[in-house]
Parts: C-alpha cells; sequence; structure tokens
C-alpha cells in the first residue's frame, strides 16, 4: 500500500467516509477512500496494488498529473462518546481520517486494525498517537503481529465486555456482516462504509446500486438500519460490470 | 399515450439507474409517471472502462458502453417490476441486428414490458444505436420485425446526430412506430488540457443535461410537424418550465434523466405539480391542450 497526496481544492473540503474519483491519464477511473484532507488543499488516499489501475498508479512519480472528481458521497456521524473503528486491509483508510477529526471529542477510542500480515498493516505509529496505550489492536491473519485472527476476531470480547456508543467499521463486506451480527447481539449502533462498483459516482448510472440504495449517493457510509434492509444483498452478493449479481465470496 | 395510461406525463428516461426493479421502485416513489429501464441487449455487455462520465460546465458527457446482464438475465428484474411498480415499465432494447431487437423485444414483452423503446440513437456504441437511427431504410426494417412479434406499444428512441430528424421519424413511423421518443445525446467529447489526452475511455460519448434542450425542443418541434404519432421530448428537462416547453413544442409526455443526479427522483413529483400550477393557471384543462400549441402562433 502506498499514500499519494496531492492538492484539490473541492476533496480538500471532504468529510471522513467521502470518496473522490482518480483519473489516471489514458488508463482507468477508480473510486478511493479519502485518506486524509487538508485547510492547505492537500488531499491523501491510500492505494494498494490490485490490478492495472492501481499499478499504473504506483509506477507515477511526484510532480505527474492526475484526475480527481468530488468529493462524493455522505460522510460518518461523528458521535460522541465512547467509540469503537474496525479497519479491515485498506478499510483503515476513512477511518484513520474519521479517528484524526474525532480523537480529541470522545470520551474513549478503540481501534481495531486488521491485516494479512505484519507487512500490509498500516499505520500503526499514527494510531498510537491518536489512542490511548492499550487501545489500538492489531490482527494478523498469519499471526506475524499482535493477535493471530481477522479483524472480527477480538470483538465478540470487547463487546461482550464494554459498551460503545457508536461502531464504525469499513473493510471486506463479510467482515463488516459479522460486525453487524455481534452489533445488533449486543444493541450498539454501527456504521459501515460499503464499496460496489462505480462509474458515474453522481448517482445516475446504477452501477453500485445495493438494494434500493446507490451507494455513490445515499452511502457509502450505511447505518445498521439500513444494512437491515438490504440484507438480501449486504455480504452477500454485488453487482459485476454486466450488471449481474454476483457472489462476495 | 400510445395506448399506455400514464398518471401524469413524466417518465424516467433510459439508462438512468434502471438495472433493477428495486431500484426502478424508488424512482416510481419519486412522482414518476412511467419508467424506461437500461437498454437490454440478447447478450450480457460489460461497458466501456472507466472514465464512463465526464461533468462538464455545460452538461453531462457519458459513454457506458451499454452495460448489461442480457435479456435472458434481465427477465428475472422485469417480472419483480411488475410485481411491484404500480406505473407502465417500458423496457429499453438494442441489438446489432433487425432479427435481434426482435428477439429481445419479444422476450421482454413476454416477461411483462408494457412497451418496448427501442435504442436506435446510442452516440457510442458501434453497429447498433444511432449506426441503425441514421440509417431510414435499416430503422424501417427494425421497427417492422419488432412489430411483428410483439402486441404492445413500440416507441423509437431517436439520435439527433443526423440531417434531418423529422425525415427519421416518418421512416419510424411508416414502418410501425407507435410513438417518437426525441432525444438521446448529442455525440460528444471532452480532452484533458493538462495531459492532452480524450478524458472517456472510449473517446467520444453522448452529451446530455440543460446543455441539449434547445436541440431537443427543436427536434420535437420538426418532428411534430412531419408525423402524427406522440412524441416524448426528452433532453435537458430540469424543471416544469422545460417540461412545458416541450409540451408546447410537441410532445405528449417527457424524460428526465440527468437531472436526478441533481435533484433525486422527486424531480419527477417536482416537474408534475409545476406543469398542473401552470396548466391551472393559464385556463387548460389538461396536458393535451397545450401539445404542440407552439406551432398555431
Amino acid at each position: 500500500m502506498k499514500t499519494f497526496t496531492f492538492k484539490d481544492k473541492h476533496c480538500a473540503t471532504a468529510e471522513p467516509g467521502q470518496f473522490l474519483m482518480l483519473w489516471i491519464p489514458g488508463v482507468d477511473e477508480i473510486p478511493l477512500s479519502i485518506l486524509d484532507a487538508r485547510k492547505n488543499g492537500e488531499v491523501m488516499v491510500a492505494v494498494k496494488k490490485v490490478g492495472e489501475a492501481t499499478r499504473a498508479l504506483h509506477s507515477k512519480k511526484v510532480g505527474e498529473v492526475i484526475g480527481i472528481r468530488g468529493p462524493f458521497g455522505n460522510s460518518f456521524s461523528m458521535k460522541k462518546g465512547k467509540i469503537l473503528m474496525v479497519g479491515g486491509g485498506t478499510g483503515i483508510a476513512p477511518l484513520l481520517f474519521l479517528a484524526k477529526k474525532m480523537a480529541s471529542k470522545t470520551a474513549k477510542l478503540v481501534f481495531v486494525t486488521g491485516a494479512k500480515t505484519k507487512r500490509e498493516l498500516m499505520f500503526i505509529d499514527e494510531l498510537g498517537e491518536l489512542c490511548s496505550k492499550g487501545n489500538v489492536v492489531a490482527t494478523t491473519e498469519d499471526g506475524s503481529y499482535g493477535v493471530k485472527g481477522l479483524a472480527t476476531t477480538p470483538l465478540e470480547t470487547l463487546l461482550a465486555k464494554e459498551r460503545f456508543d457508536m461502531v464504525y467499521a469499513c473493510g471486506p463486506e463479510r467482515m463488516m456482516l459479522k460486525i453487524l451480527v455481534l452489533a445488533e447481539k449486543h444493541g450498539m449502533a454501527l456504521e459501515v462504509s460499503l464499496e460496489r462498483l462505480m462509474r458515474c459516482a453522481i448517482g445516475l448510472c446504477g452501477s453500485c446500486v445495493v438494494g434500493k440504495y446507490r451507494v455513490c449517493r445515499d452511502g457509502p457510509v450505511f447505518t445498521a438500519s439500513q444494512l437491515g434492509e438490504i440484507r438480501k444483498e449486504f455480504g452477500i452478493s454485488k453487482r459485476d460490470f454486466d450488471g449481474k449479481r454476483m457472489s462476495l465470496e | 399515450m400510445a395506448g399506455l395510461r400514464l398518471a401524469n406525463p413524466t417518465m424516467l428516461a433510459s439508462g438512468i439507474l434502471g438495472y433493477s426493479a428495486e431500484t426502478l421502485e424508488s424512482i416510481v416513489d419519486g412522482g414518476t409517471g412511467a419508467v424506461v429501464t437500461k437498454s437490454v441487449g440478447s447478450k450480457p455487455r460489460v461497458g466501456y472502462a472507466n472514465p464512463t462520465i465526464v461533468q462538464t460546465s455545460c452538461g453531462l458527457i457519458n459513454a457506458m458502453g451499454l452495460p448489461n446482464p442480457g435479456i435472458d438475465e434481465f427477465v428475472k428484474e422485469i417480472r419483480e417490476a411488475k410485481t411491484v411498480l404500480n406505473v407502465p415499465l417500458i423496457v429499453s432494447v438494442y441489438g446489432f441486428s433487425a432479427e435481434e431487437y426482435a428477439t429481445v423485444a419479444k422476450k421482454a414483452v413476454d416477461a411483462g414490458a408494457h412497451a418496448i423503446e427501442l435504442n436506435v440513437s446510442c452516440p457510442h456504441v458501434r453497429e447498433t444505436g444511432s449506426e441503425i437511427g441514421q440509417n431510414p431504410r435499416i430503422l424501417a426494417e427494425v421497427v417492422e420485425k419488432v412489430k411483428a412479434v410483439v402486441d404492445k406499444p413500440v416507441f423509437v428512441k431517436l439520435s439527433p446526430n443526423v440531417t434531418s430528424i423529422a425525415e427519421i421519424a416518418e421512416a419510424a413511423t411508416k414502418a410501425g412506430a407507435d410513438a417518437i421518443t426525441a432525444i438521446n445525446t448529442i455525440k460528444a467529447m471532452a480532452i484533458d488540457t493538462e495531459t492532452a489526452i480524450p478524458i472517456l475511455g472510449n473517446r467520444t460519448g453522448g452529451l446530455s443535461g440543460s446543455a441539449i434542450k434547445p436541440t431537443a425542443i427543436r427536434c420535437v418541434y420538426e418532428i411534430y410537424e412531419r408525423v402524427k404519432v406522440p412524441i416524448i421530448g426528452c433532453g435537458g428537462i430540469v424543471n416544469w418550465r422545460d417540461a412545458v416547453e416541450f409540451l408546447l413544442a410537441g410532445a405528449s409526455a417527457v424524460q428526465i434523466g440527468t437531472a436526478v443526479a441533481q435533484k433525486g427522483p422527486n424531480v419527477f413529483r417536482a416537474v408534475t405539480r409545476g406543469i398542473n400550477v401552470y396548466l391551472k393557471r393559464k385556463g387548460f384543462e389538461s396536458v393535451n391542450k397545450i401539445v404542440g400549441l407552439s406551432h398555431r402562433s
């Protein structure tokens, strides 16, 4: 994963949870969560190499030109009180942005971050600065750092032990589905950020629809009760480039 | 209109949302009088690589490339839509031959479509869309073949990218079209000045939004003078005044697409309300009284 910083006066006003469309000229345009937006006009995104577009972006050098549209979509609520954030893989990006904005206003902030291996675990130092000692829980699937398992592994004990006023989650959808089940079981409020195929990003083309919602306009942040309305699809299926439903597994 | 009962003269234009019954339902909740689905063909199509849309200062340019799951998959959505929607469902159809248009149209009608709209005007996919709608002879063959196999109204959506749209409309109606939808997007392009690269993945696309309304009004006006069948006006409608302008030009109903991005699904309710207030203020009993009114002056 690499972070990229660029100037864009529109996206510099973004709130945590919003996304942008990044154009790699002549290659592709992809949706990305905003990692940070600063008053000086700087905007940051975190990008993992997963395909042609992200590979092309990784090979860009400082000073090269990219195109930016946005910011798009809604943002996380900024709930006061005791907060739990759960980020899986690159899903940590919008949550780190949220944590930066909220850290000083919360009564307590616990951050669970999961990755496949220690090498893929990102922003551990930044999280250490935002959360009190002991409130950053890292998990790796191979056990090379922190708790061995998935980001959801420590949650059952965490949620049984303590009441959180809000749980924010972003990551693989199967992970978020597990978190929804846990949040419902323990009666805690939850907001998650969904990812779908994006084309227009302005609510017209229908590529990102899930149930009656357009992820680009009605989301990407959804509450637990909205997730309840899209239970037939959430964590189960998404639409492919031809609009056909495909399994998320 | 053309055999369909509409609660109001607004419709969702093709290409906007329209993949799934559930999203169409949200548009119906916004007050639309009918919905037109995304264009569907005989086989699945993934469409073009992004960027598929450019937001310019005067409108949107899109080149989605007709992504769709193919009619055999889409009939499921048609059946579901039929059970949940209380407005007419019009299925937009494209094909690479007259036979293909007919096969897809028949499957859509068999699944429950109230009407078919033939997409003979998409400006950015080769060998279909406007490449068919720009040639009166090929267009007539498509309309005839479709009419021969379906017993529901057939609308023909025309491209403005022709020398005489009225001539094309005449060819379509002579071949049996029950209504003309005008217009589809105007072929367009945007180039990034920093990199000198055409922005759209497909390089060219179709312009929609307010910028194309004057062209669309002129097209509807010209078609009205040439054909007797109802015209459905489309292109840059954002508010009731735009819609009334189309009715005065000769449209019996209007379609709204791009404005759903700015105003949300409630744009249909707002436009309908505005039309009704206008009719009352001017002392007209119904929409029909103002259709084509500008031709009398």
